[in-house]
């Protein structure tokens, strides 16, 4: 049988919820392997201001059952519509700081295009489908749930 | 009329002040669901910018619930 570009790592998690600092560099390692010749990362930072309003800090909530397996089903669909050897994503929970990475997405396949499309499909749908909340804290003593109270255009 | 109970998570948690209660409630579908406990969660977001579970299956508005159910009312989301 013909080797197949949709080996997994055995075990492998591809979709995780850390409620400690994500290690880019770890990750993409796992992502390894012989057949590929891209890999294609995207890395999700917490930044200091949001519609005007000085941020501190964020935090985020997270309904982990339905983020997995919400998760999972965008990672599947990454790997149909854009055949690739390996994806992960890991996003984080809890209190974060100004420059922490929140998110992180990685894709690695023979050629970069694959790599390139499905790690842009993965961390699109991660966004508007994961039960994932992110609370901003601003410096004027306010919070507020982003996409809630001041809505709209995310 | 069918119990059920229903979670609030993030904004929605917030503003009932609680995460969870079960409710006695004329209900067909997830969406009157939605808008029974509207008062409740204390929210003008639109139902279309809102997502819904059902015994932790991510569902659709129009899906129906049964008695005994868990309807998880989700506020717009925005991870990453």
């Amino acid at each position: 049988m013909k080797s197949c570009c949709f080996r997994r790592s055995p075990g492998a998690d591809l979709i995780r919820i850390a409620d400690t600092a994500i290690d880019p560099d770890a990750l993409r390692r796992q992502l390894f392997d012989p057949a590929a010749g891209a890999y294609c990362g995207f890395e999700g930072w917490i930044r200091n201001l949001n519609e005007g309003e000085t941020v501190l800090r964020l935090e985020y909530e997270v309904y982990k059952p339905l983020a997995v397996s919400e998760g999972e089903k965008v990672l599947a669909e990454a790997a149909e519509k854009f055949p690739h050897l390996h994806a992960q994503c890991v996003h984080r929970e809890g209190l974060l700081e100004i420059g922490d990475c929140a998110v992180w997405v990685g894709v690695s396949s023979p050629h970069r295009d694959e790599a390139f499309q499905a790690c842009r499909y993965i961390i699109d749908q991660v966004k508007v489908r994961l039960p994932i909340w992110k609370k901003e804290f601003y410096a004027s003593g306010d919070s507020g749930w982003v996409n809630c109270e001041r809505c709209a255009q995310h | 009329m069918k119990s059920l109970t229903v979670r609030y998570f993030a904004m929605f948690r917030e503003n009932a002040g609680i995460a969870e209660e079960t409710l006695q409630l004329e209900a067909e579908t997830a969406a009157d669901v939605f808008f029974a406990t509207r008062d409740r969660h204390g929210s003008g977001e639109p139902l279309g910018h809102c997502k819904v579970a059902i015994n932790d299956v991510m569902a659709s508005w129009e899906s129906p619930v049964s008695d005994g159910d868990e309807v998880l009312l989700f506020p717009p989301v925005a991870g990453g």
